[in-house]
């Protein structure tokens, strides 16, 4: 067993971790941060993205060990402390783009990702770049609408129906 | 009412803030005090015989409790199957033992062998590793027409051979639908296969059994969409753990799909196991297991013959299908292409003689049930496939041969057993052809073609069948299970509600919706009614979530029981106000007495309920809490007609969708936003079904698309943003909220829709091709063009 330290949403955070240990094993099971989830394991669903040093990384495809020292943020630390939640999630409620639920921290941290790097993204570069993050669920129209919206583009032109 | 909380309003979903925070309970974010966790062991071959299984090394490993083989549930139950079709000649289907852990052969990759219980997942994989299985590898029966020649292997040996059933519907009209296909003027025949799917919902299984004894009750904590069916079967027929004894709960659920409805052997397992050892027992699904233990769905190889009249009237129907069980029989899988599949092959269509017959076959592949419409979609996709190719064929537009054809009056007998309650199909595409601009096709496909691109502009109308209903007739025709719903309805003393329902939620939003219809019928704010779902401890006997059933049976079921807190708040009411009960008024949360300005408010009648100081006693039960059951009278009938435009690159195949418009029918809709979202998301997994997803077995039975490397899903950018529309439909006439349902509509509209969209490009290039089987792939489509 490994002794591991690394900042979690702001907050140091330590455990005892195997070498096999994933950094979503670590989160989910080790600090209970249950928020962040996994939906395959083949790297293709994105259900567990997080950010590492404020990029967007799949935390089922880097071990524990390897976030030594790093800075986590999940989706547990994306609301504001009084429960406020952010631009990006207010627009996935706003404009429905979650179902079930299981994909959503994934989607939610991949479009913080996006947004960071690319502040006005157009449709096609939403959709692209949401290459990594399965939903079963939306059929993505609600998801791209709220990324766009968050990204404070008019959606109201986008058909809902 | 406030409008902007009620039938009919968009409110956001409150369920969004956990999902949004990180704070949901799903099934594996669940640990409890002492757990050891299970892993399974399974056959990597498709049919082989166990000769021998050496668990000594494995059993002295780090952490090891105990291993389980199938010799540890052979006098356990068999995994039941709640449905059982009668064949053409009267007799029942054959039902083989689906055991728990395999007994003496495996049938299908996946099919679990051993059970590993450890204090860890880690050790409990590491020993699976150190078990030594002397495994005798079989032929495997892989393609259906082979499973079915003499001399086949048999997947099942205590069987005379795979055939399970062979169903013929309406068996007497077979000889007059014979005659009719012989003296039609046009006679247009399609084969078609409905290609195997994976259902993938993105949360996989997960199983929690806990056991305690000082109690003796057992609970299950699992990804179900109805928890008290798996109590039922489980408890009943697998384990012979009462009722009262057992508890099933489903928390947060990360989509169904069908593919959680089921009960599966893992759930038993670790509810034994739990019992076994005093340990709760964890099992979580990897994703490369679900591929191997989710029950997948379609696969149906069809013929289908449509006769036509001198003047294009539709005159006869005839089908031929095979239909893939796989190993075993899931619990609703015989159900699938015999009763949701043989009722719709009118569709939306006067059609006045149909034949259809189904040969359900056993073979060495993971088990087949319902997935997303369920019978449905393969009826649809046959009968708009040959539609279009006769249109094309006689050389009319496809939409006028239908409406030539359609049904217009209502009530509608088919026949085909089911009775259409209501519709206006003429509407439907009056209302498509204006959203989706049928006339500016032309210039649009002349833009596309300037590129040196093809464009094709596909159509489909389809009728389906949901809230499955009456539990008489559906008795009759094989479920072992009744198919009403029920509510419970709670109101506290200072007025607040839960609602207690034996729907479940795993994405649909009930928390948000089931609140906005008891808030219309009292007139308080939704936010004062709270909705609890998925634990059978504290919710009425219910059958669940699935078939498109929760608003239009569970939602009735919630409105009866509304309807009976209203009549005895009322009498309460009449006892506070001294006045006569039939001149109480309720509006807007207010009791009144008609013509007067004497009131009382919702709160002051639900505390005189409970704080009955004056209170009619002698007469009246104090409380305010009130069940019901309810049990449709007949199916709902959503029906749709929706167009594709797809782009086709001649040079390579590619196949992209341009534009994807529907006009959907489902009665009364409660909440738009979240009826869009269903139909989003139906669409995309036909859209799935139609170009990408594809579950292949090669001919040893190894499964080939076993991972998301391998088994395309719908990316966000294999779909455009969508329009949808469905506003102003015709109510249903038999549920007191007129509503249809919608969770099916999208995945059984869409592939007829994309397949008829891109034939229609392939002939718009002059090539002479008809038809290519789903997933329409660029390699397939290239190869009926130029191969």
């Amino acid at each position: 067993m490994t002794q591991v330290t690394m900042t979690v949403n702001g907050k140091a955070a330590k455990g005892e971790v195997e070498g096999r240990t994933l950094l979503v094993q670590f989160l989910r099971e080790t600090l209970e941060l249950t928020g962040t989830h996994v939906g395959c394991d083949t790297s293709q669903c994105g259900a567990c993205v997080v950010h590492v040093n404020g990029e967007a990384v799949k935390s089922c495809t880097m071990l524990a060990v390897e976030a030594q020292d790093a800075q986590i943020d999940t989706i547990e630390g994306q609301a504001a402390l009084d429960g406020t939640l952010n631009t990006l999630q207010q627009a996935f409620q706003d404009h429905h783009g979650l179902q079930c639920g299981y994909c959503t921290p994934g989607m939610v941290m991949s479009a913080a990702a996006l947004l960071k790097e690319n502040p006005k993204p157009t449709e096609a570069d939403v959709r692209h770049y949401l290459d990594g993050n399965i939903c079963r669920c939306t059929g993505y129209h609600n998801i791209v609408k709220a990324i766009l919206a968050a990204s404070g583009q008019d959606v109201s032109a986008i058909a809902a129906e | 009412m406030p409008k902007d909380g009620g039938i009919g309003a968009s409110p956001k979903r409150r369920e969004d803030i956990r999902f949004l925070t990180g704070t949901g309970n799903y099934t594996d974010d669940m640990n409890l005090r002492g757990q050891v966790y299970v892993h399974f062991l399974r056959s990597d071959m498709a049919h082989a015989r166990i000769n021998g299984i050496d668990t000594a090394t494995a059993e002295a490993m780090p952490g090891v409790l105990k291993i389980y083989t199938g010799k540890d549930f052979e006098t356990a139950g068999s995994i039941p199957c709640g449905w059982q079709v009668t064949d053409r000649f009267g007799e029942v289907m054959k039902e083989p033992r689906h055991p728990v852990l395999a007994e003496g052969k495996v049938r299908h990759v996946g099919d679990p062998i051993c059970a590993i219980v450890a204090e860890s997942r880690e050790q409990a994989r590491d020993a699976a590793e150190a078990i030594e299985l002397d495994l005798e590898e079989l032929p495997a029966v892989v393609d259906m027409r082979k499973a079915l020649e003499d001399g086949s292997t048999k997947v099942h040996d205590d069987l005379s051979d795979n055939l399970c059933f062979d169903w013929g519907f309406v068996e007497e009209n077979k000889e007059a639908v014979d005659a009719a296909i012989k003296s039609a003027a046009h006679v247009t025949t399609i084969e078609l296969i409905n290609n195997r799917l994976v259902p993938n919902a993105m949360e996989p299984r997960v199983a929690i059994g806990d056991y305690n004894r000082a109690s003796g009750d057992s609970t299950l904590y699992t990804t179900s969409q109805n928890p008290h069916v798996i109590r039922l079967l489980m408890g009943a027929f697998v384990l012979n753990i009462p009722e009262h004894k057992l508890r099933v709960v489903a928390p947060d659920v990360g989509g169904g799909f069908g593919s959680k409805i089921y009960h599966y052997a893992e759930e038993a397992f670790c509810t034994y196991a739990a019992r076994d050892l005093n340990r709760p027992v964890k099992w979580t699904c990897t994703r490369s297991e679900a591929f191997l233990s989710d029950a997948q769905a379609r696969d149906h190889v069809t013929k289908i013959e449509l006769a036509l009249d001198k003047d294009n009237n539709f005159t006869a129907v005839r089908t031929s299908t095979l239909a893939n069980m796989g190993a075993y029989l899931s619990t609703f899988a015989p159900s699938i292409p015999t009763w949701l599949h043989g009722t719709l092959m009118a569709g939306n269509y006067k059609t006045p003689l149909v034949y259809v017959n189904v040969r359900a076959v056993f073979t060495n592949t993971i088990p087949v049930d319902a997935y997303r419409g369920a019978g449905r979609p393969e009826a649809t996709y046959q009968l708009e496939r040959v539609i279009d190719k006769a249109a094309r064929e006689l050389g009319v537009d496809p939409f006028v041969l239908r409406r030539q054809n359609f049904v217009t009056e209502f009530p509608y007998q088919t026949p085909v057993a089911v009775e259409y309650d209501s519709g206006d199909f003429n509407k439907l595409v009056d209302k498509l052809e204006r959203k989706a601009d049928f006339k500016g096709f032309a210039a649009r496909r002349s833009a596309s073609e300037a590129k040196g691109m093809l464009r094709g502009l596909g159509v489909n109308c389809f009728i389906e069948a949901c809230g499955i209903a009456p539990s008489n007739l559906v008795g009759q025709l094989g479920a072992r299970a009744g198919l009403y719903e029920s509510a419970t309805v709670r109101v506290n003393a200072t007025g607040g509600i839960v609602v207690m329902t034996g729907s479940h939620s795993h994405g649909q939003g009930h928390e948000t919706v089931f609140p906005q219809v008891v808030a219309d019928m009292i007139g308080i704010d939704p936010s004062m009614i709270e909705i609890v779902h998925g634990d059978t401890a504290n919710t009425p006997m219910g059958m669940g979530t699935y078939g498109s059933r929760s608003i239009a049976v569970g939602g009735s079921a919630m409105v009866r029981a509304t309807e009976k807190i209203i009549a005895k708040a009322r009498k309460i009411a009449s006892h506070l106000l001294e006045a006569s009960e039939s001149d109480i008024e309720l509006k807007d949360g207010a009791f009144t007495v008609a013509g007067t300005d004497k009131s009382v408010a919702w709160g002051e009648v639900t505390l005189a309920a409970y704080v009955p100081h004056n209170y009619p006693l002698e007469s009246l039960e104090p409380g305010l809490e009130e069940t019901a059951f309810y049990d449709p009278n007949n199916f709902t009938y959503p029906s749709g007609a929706y167009a594709c435009e797809v782009e086709l690159d001649p040079e390579t195949g590619r196949v992209t969708i341009e534009k994807f418009t529907t006009a959907d029918d489902f009665g009364i809709v409660v909440n738009p936003m979240i009826v869009d979202g269903q139909v989003h998301g139906g669409l995309t997994q036909g859209i799935g079904q139609a170009l990408l997803e594809n579950c292949l077995y090669d001919e040893n039975g190894q499964l080939v698309s076993a991972s998301y490397m391998d088994y395309a899903m719908p990316r966000a950018a294999d779909v455009p943003f969508f329009t949808v529309d469905h506003t102003d439909g015709t109510p249903c006439t038999h549920n007191p909220l007129g509503v249809k349902g919608c969770g099916e509509a999208g995945a059984i509209g869409a592939p007829p829709t994309v397949v008829n969209a891109v034939i229609d490009a392939i002939q718009s290039g002059g090539y002479n091709v008809d038809h290519v089987d789903m997933p329409v792939t660029p390699h397939r489509v290239w190869e009926a063009m130029h191969g």
